[in-house]
């Protein structure tokens, strides 16, 4: 492999570490670091999603500048909405041409595994570092056992509440399993601040919160083989428990996309929902006397639990890929290894106002995640998050079903009685088997 | 006479030979992705990776799939009765701006604007105008004390289907009525004056003399609306992205769906190309039937 030769690697001796002068972490100064060495006249292109919160990009941006000036790397960042990410992605992995570096979503990356260039060498050595690595992120970056991507992190995902509309209804703390979940909502129904979670074909929120439930209660699309498994018991549980939290809700949930939500909620009709930091970033930074005092009011708290016993949320994930055609494979690994290490990665997670989750355990130390006790939910989603296509593996099977909705809509026609519980699921198992064939 | 230009005024070779860009054109820009995409439709091509021919697996597995078979139910109710809308609706304003009206040119401008608006701009006005929280509607009635709760729009599968097809004949109507009204002024004042002279009553003008008159122009503006409808995919896609719980899927959106965000570039080609047959079939109704000189003479088949 020419790959191996063209690498630099930098053994971190204990005299220069000594040099530095600094206090280190012990497992830090003992780490391997790792550079490689772009090639001459390198020229990158950067792909992302468009920011959700302001910081993020300017923040990425300011990081990649700081990359341009220490190693005269070109690179160019565009953004775009997260949605049209995807395609645009998609056709650069189909024709072999576009840019260098993609910031994509979800599995998107397992529908293409073999495009991309294998990140083993830089992942181990992030693992080594600041690791290990969360269960998620080994399953968003691997694929057949060989490194497709280098995990970025999840998006948050919480509860978001209304701290006195809560109390109100008889909860001094936010509820941790699903009982007293459902009890909490239908005291918000009856006291007139209802919960609203959306059920139309929203994909990052409907996708979200159903499949916390489904999971919650032990159902599954597949199982550990991709057999479709989710003709359950635990399945019609879950249905079960939709349709008693279903009338609770804000009417409208089942029009509900992305964007209904945080409108919602910022507008004081509801006072419950599941999203990222969004809602609240936008609260607080809003001029609006009214938005103040909804931040004020507002807190966040982990999903609960259900009949399993233990966290199964979902969110959306972030990684990022380096296809195989580009023309400068080490310079974009020094690129993604630059803005993964410390420095950079940390005043990134700062910036964006804790919206991107870390995966990888070392960095749960950054002080955003304590200079405010609002932001401390999100901490562990990406530890805690179960990934996309559970309890099978990821591939365009996943991520099919996922764009179709086939859960969504599944607990849609169970919670508002457009079906019953027995034919959601087998219309639901008929649809998934559709994938996993 | 030189050969060349005895061979360049022949007309055997002239008119191929400026026919040849436009034919060139279309080849490459229309046969050539039509071709592609149909025989996508044949592969199990998948985001990533070249398909392999498997004939029509795609399209006998569509046929059992009811998320497909409800997208092809909702595709044809949504195209037929916002077709007749807006030919109705059409018609009628055309008629309506046919007559002496104060400022005449300037409330034909004012018609043609949501057909000049961009459709997501329009559709994201009616997005908001529909939504189940801040709907205007809903609170105007609710202000009004007409109802007591906000109507759900875009949850309700029927509702949902009927504010679509709305959004769809808002949008379409001024199309339809600007070329029948173009069509009317075709129309030489002359026979409408022969047959008041014949005692022929208003609706009796309209029946023998203006609709089999217009009916050429008929048939090409609701060939084209009636394509139009049926591939239309931005407003469903803002509105409700084919929800609730798929009510309002067409088979555009769902192609989409199925192709970009699930990967399966090769059914989602199926379903694009599973269109083509219905469209074929409303523009040979439109050619072969519409424009029957029998027809237009205000006769019928016998």
């Amino acid at each position: 492999m020419t790959r191996i030769t063209r690498r630099h690697f930098l053994q971190a001796s204990a005299a220069a570490g000594a040099a530095l002068g600094a206090p280190m972490l012990a497992r830090e100064s003992m780490a391997q670091e790792l550079s490689f060495q772009p090639e001459p006249g390198a020229k990158l292109r950067v792909l992302r999603w468009k920011r959700f919160v302001q910081g993020d990009e300017d923040q990425w941006l300011a990081n990649t500048k700081k990359f341009i000036e220490k190693t005269g790397v070109e690179v160019t960042v565009d953004a775009e909405n997260w949605e049209d990410v995807r395609p645009k992605a998609a056709v650069a992995a189909n024709i072999g041409n576009g840019p260098d570096i993609i910031l994509s979503t979800n599995d998107d990356s397992h529908q293409y595994p073999g495009r991309l260039l294998d990140v083993g060498d830089l992942c181990e050595y992030l693992g080594k570092k600041y690791g290990p690595w969360y269960p998620s992120a080994l399953a968003y970056g691997k694929s057949g056992g060989r490194w497709i991507a280098v995990p970025l992190g999840s998006g948050g995902n919480c509860m978001n509440y209304r701290a006195s509309h809560v109390k109100a209804a008889g909860f001094k703390e936010f509820p941790k399993d699903t009982d007293s979940f459902l009890k909490l909502c239908q005291n918000l129904k009856k006291n007139g601040t209802p919960a609203g979670f959306a059920l139309g074909n929203a994909t990052g929120d409907a996708n979200g919160w159903c499949h916390w439930l489904l999971w919650a209660f032990g159902g599954r699309v597949v199982d550990e083989q991709n057999k479709v498994a989710i003709n359950s018991k635990e399945t019609a549980r879950a249905l079960e428990y939709a349709k008693a939290l279903y009338p609770t809700f804000i009417p409208g949930t089942l029009s509900w996309l992305d964007p209904n939500n945080n409108k919602a909620f910022l507008s004081g009709e509801i006072s419950l929902t599941a999203n990222g930091i969004s809602i609240y970033v936008a609260a607080k930074n809003s001029p609006d006397a009214k938005m103040q005092a909804i931040a004020k009011d507002m807190n966040h708290a982990a999903f609960p639990v259900g009949p399993v016993g233990r966290q199964t949320l979902s969110a959306l994930f972030f990684t990022c890929v380096i296809f195989k055609y580009t023309k400068y494979p080490n310079a974009a690994k020094e690129y993604l290894r630059f803005m993964m290490e410390k420095e950079q990665y940390e005043a990134w997670q700062k910036a964006s106002a804790s919206f991107v989750v870390q995966p990888l355990a070392f960095y749960e130390r950054n002080p955003v995640w304590t200079e405010d006790a609002k932001n401390t939910p999100f901490k562990y989603t990406c530890k805690n998050m179960l990934p996309n296509g559970y309890a099978g593996t990821m591939g365009a099977a996943s991520a099919g079903c996922m764009a179709d909705f086939v859960v969504v809509n599944m607990v849609a026609e169970a919670a508002s009685g457009n079906m019953s519980v027995k034919e959601a699921i087998e219309r639901a198992e008929k649809r998934a088997r559709r994938y996993y064939r | 006479m030189s050969a060349a230009s005895r061979f360049f005024d022949n007309r055997n070779v002239l008119g191929p030979l400026f026919m040849l860009p436009a034919a060139a054109l279309l080849l490459f820009f229309l046969t050539y992705p039509l071709g592609l995409g149909v025989w996508l439709g044949f592969t199990d091509a998948k985001i990533g990776r070249v398909g392999e021919w498997i004939g029509i697996e795609n399209y006998e597995f569509l046929v059992t799939d009811s998320v497909f078979r409800l997208s092809v139910f909702n595709t044809f109710l949504y195209t037929l009765v916002a077709s007749v809308f807006k030919f109705v609706l059409g018609l009628w304003l055309a008629l309506l701006l046919n007559k002496h009206i104060p400022f005449k040119s300037f409330v034909r401008a004012v018609v043609l604007l949501p057909f000049i608006v961009p459709t997501v701009l329009s559709a994201i006005a009616f997005w908001w105008i529909y939504d189940a929280q801040f709907s205007i509607v809903s609170w105007v009635l609710v202000k009004m004390g007409v109802m007591d709760h906000y109507i759900n729009f875009l949850g309700e599968p029927n509702l949902a289907r009927m504010s679509t097809i709305i959004a769809n004949v808002w949008r379409g109507v001024p199309f339809v009525a600007i070329c029948l009204l173009a069509g009317l002024q075709t129309i030489p004042p002359s026979m409408y004056e022969a047959a008041s002279i014949d005692g022929a009553t208003a609706f009796q003008q309209f029946r023998y003399i203006t609709l089999p008159m217009l009916s050429p122009i008929i048939a090409v503006v609701m060939t084209f609306s009636v394509l139009f409808t049926f591939t239309d995919f931005q407003l469903i896609w803002v509105l409700t992205r084919g929800g609730p719980i798929n009510a309002t899927h067409l088979m555009a959106t769902l192609s989409f769906q199925r192709a970009i965000p699930g990967g399966a570039l090769g059914e989602g080609a199926a379903i694009a190309t599973a269109m083509i047959p219905f469209l074929l079939a409303a523009i040979l109704f439109s050619y072969f039937g519409l424009q029957r000189r029998r027809w237009q003479q205000g006769g019928s088949d016998r």
